[in-house]
């Protein structure tokens, strides 16, 4: 019993640590450029796939898909913030929403387009494949790597945000545009900046994606999106903080869940959302 | 426009859809029967979005709550087509009035994401409770019997008699929901979209008004599901998925959000560009994403608010 429950909890870690890569851009636009994009998704898909195929054509080294893939995403999360989004930071939430729900149908069928509409299957890393026995039961060792990089960008995040002067003028930037403006920053370039830096973290969370889920398809995105804004939702819009530790709980509820009460999986996580929102809008772990 | 050319002009679209119903294809009357319940559907949905000013990102699962409510109605007590489509309403409407009376107390993004929780809590118990609603395979085989009144029996069994029953009701709800945008409860609507401080101000219980619209807006999506069951027989938990509750929202988007026959003008282009487009290439949602892109970048009046704004500097100069 201590066992099953031990794999079951790292298991729901893991899980978890894939929606925070995805919730910790999401949550770090929002809370500097106010749009929910519901594009990040495809940020993590795309990740995967491009990582999957630098692997395929540099010899299958994960390592070069996992850097090269990502920063391709980036040039894309920068002309979709510079080209598109920019234009509708003044609109009202449906059409910033639709716009990003808009990108999100462009991407999952330009991915059919490049890829085709089947599954790829990944192969597995060289020297994180395998697994180790963990009380007595053998556990994936890359789970466990996933389990230690993820609050490795945890923490990378806070010291960059809190000790840093960039996380400094990100967080002027964030309470308030026009004095940040007014004191001389950049507010266009950083959005610029801080959208590019949202996609790539979603991307590197795709990438790492590849070995892990084995199978490459086109609703990944839209699978994880749902996931990290119940995760944005419940840590309080805009707070990394509360999207790491939801991150930890919707990941530990999905595992739990599957394995306990298998009807209700979905359903505890989607109510766990509504009563948050319901009863503390400003997020589970916010401290006011 | 004076009031005897906007009648006429009524009299004329009902008079081509009538004949249209007696004299097309079935393919093309499959076609048009889907364009009546998008609409019905999204003109319901507009009365909240464009009218209210709240986007919701739940309105499948009323849809779906009618599909179900009408298919469990034709499969546990009677097939009869009327009692399904009340059931089916009713169980819509019932479900807005719960998820609803939550659901109001957030606006904008808050309000966004509550409705998508709901509505994901009643895709998953769709899914999940298979001995009610046959898990992911869904309902299906929901034919069509004939409508009994008394002694009078009406069949809907072939396409061409279907047509009228949805026409019956598209009509109906076009009326009901025009009534409607200009009752004293619709202007409210509206006011509160522009200024809900100010409503607030005048006395006006604005929550209660909020949760009016949304149930309104509820019963005609589950009118709309109940239809669409009966003239597609099967219906399958996806219909409650939060990707479903974009359609009514991107069709009134594309018809124009602050205009009543946006949505309208929207479903049929939704429905036809559609069909257009699949005949040419897979990539359906590819030039659907590019039109949306198009619309919000340059044309937010949708086609019925940008092509009333051209007519009027047209008549101007």
């Amino acid at each position: 019993m201590l066992q099953s429950l031990a794999h079951v909890c790292l298991a729901g870690i893991s899980a978890g640590m894939f929606i925070w890569l995805v919730a910790s851009g999401l949550t770090l636009i929002f809370g500097v450029l106010r749009v929910l994009n519901f594009a990040h998704g495809s940020f993590y898909m795309l990740g995967a796939y491009l990582c999957f195929t630098v692997l395929k054509v540099m010899g299958g080294n994960f390592w070069v898909g996992l850097v090269l893939g990502p920063l391709v995403v980036c040039a894309v999360g920068y002309a979709m913030e510079r080209y598109l989004i920019r234009y509708v930071y003044h609109l009202e939430l449906p059409y910033q929403l639709l716009l990003t729900f808009a990108m999100v149908l462009i991407f999952d069928d330009l991915v059919k387009m490049i890829w085709g509409a089947g599954s790829l299957s990944s192969p597995s890393v060289p020297g994180l494949s395998g697994s180790i026995p963990i009380l007595g039961r053998n556990f994936p060792v890359y789970n466990l790597f996933i389990i230690v990089v993820g609050p490795l960008v945890a923490l990378d995040l806070y010291l960059l945000v809190e000790k840093t002067w960039w996380g400094r003028i990100i967080r002027a930037a964030a309470s308030d545009r026009d004095m940040a403006a007014a004191i001389g920053v950049k507010v266009p370039a950083l959005y610029t900046a801080v959208f590019v830096f949202g996609a790539w973290l979603s991307a590197v969370g795709g990438a790492l994606a590849v070995p892990y889920v084995g199978l490459l398809t086109t609703g990944m995105g839209e699978t994880i999106i749902i996931g990290a804004f119940v995760v944005v939702v419940i840590g309080g819009l805009g707070s990394l903080k509360g999207a790491f530790l939801g991150s930890l709980v919707i990941g530990l509820l999905a595992s739990f869940g599957t394995r306990f009460i298998p009807m209700l999986d979905m359903f505890l996580t989607f109510i766990l959302m509504a009563a948050v929102l319901l009863w503390r809008p400003q997020g589970f772990f916010a401290e006011s | 426009m004076n009031r005897y050319w906007t009648y006429a002009l009524l009299g004329a679209a009902l008079a081509a859809l009538i004949l249209l119903g007696l004299s097309a294809g079935p393919f093309v009357l499959y076609l048009a029967m889907r364009v009546m319940i998008l609409a019905i559907f999204a003109l319901g949905y507009n009365l909240l979005l464009g009218r209210t000013g709240l986007l919701s990102f739940g309105h499948a699962a009323f849809y779906a709550a009618g599909a179900y409510g009408l298919s469990l109605a034709t499969i546990h007590i009677s097939p009869h087509p009327l009692l399904g489509i009340f059931l089916g309403v009713a169980a819509a409407t019932f479900l807005a009035l719960i998820i609803g009376f939550f659901c109001v107390r957030h606006t904008e993004i808050y309000f966004a994401m509550l409705t998508l929780a709901f509505g994901m809590m009643v895709f998953s118990l769709m899914w999940n409770a298979r001995s009610v609603t046959g898990g992911d395979d869904g309902l299906y085989g929901i034919t069509r019997a004939a409508i009994s009144l008394g002694i009078l029996k009406i069949p809907i069994y072939k396409e061409y008699q279907y047509y009228f029953l949805v026409l019956f009701f598209f009509v109906l709800s076009v009326f009901l929901i025009h009534r409607i945008y200009r009752s004293p409860f619709g202007l409210i609507l509206a006011g509160i979209r522009e200024n809900h401080v100010r409503a607030e101000f005048a006395g006006l219980p604005v929550k209660l008004y909020r949760l009016g619209a949304f149930v309104v807006s509820g019963a005609f999506a589950g009118l709309a599901g109940a239809l669409a069951v009966l003239l597609e027989s099967n219906i399958t938990p996806f219909a409650s998925h939060w990707s479903r509750s974009a359609e009514p929202v991107l069709v009134s988007l594309i018809g124009g959000l602050q205009t009543f026959t946006g949505p309208l003008v929207g479903s049929i282009v939704f429905v036809v560009l559609r069909e257009v487009v699949e005949r040419f290439t897979h990539n359906w949602m590819f030039w659907f994403g590019v039109i949306l892109l198009a619309i919000i970048m340059g044309f937010r009046g949708g086609i019925v608010g940008s092509t009333a704004e051209i007519l009027k500097r047209y008549s101007r100069a």
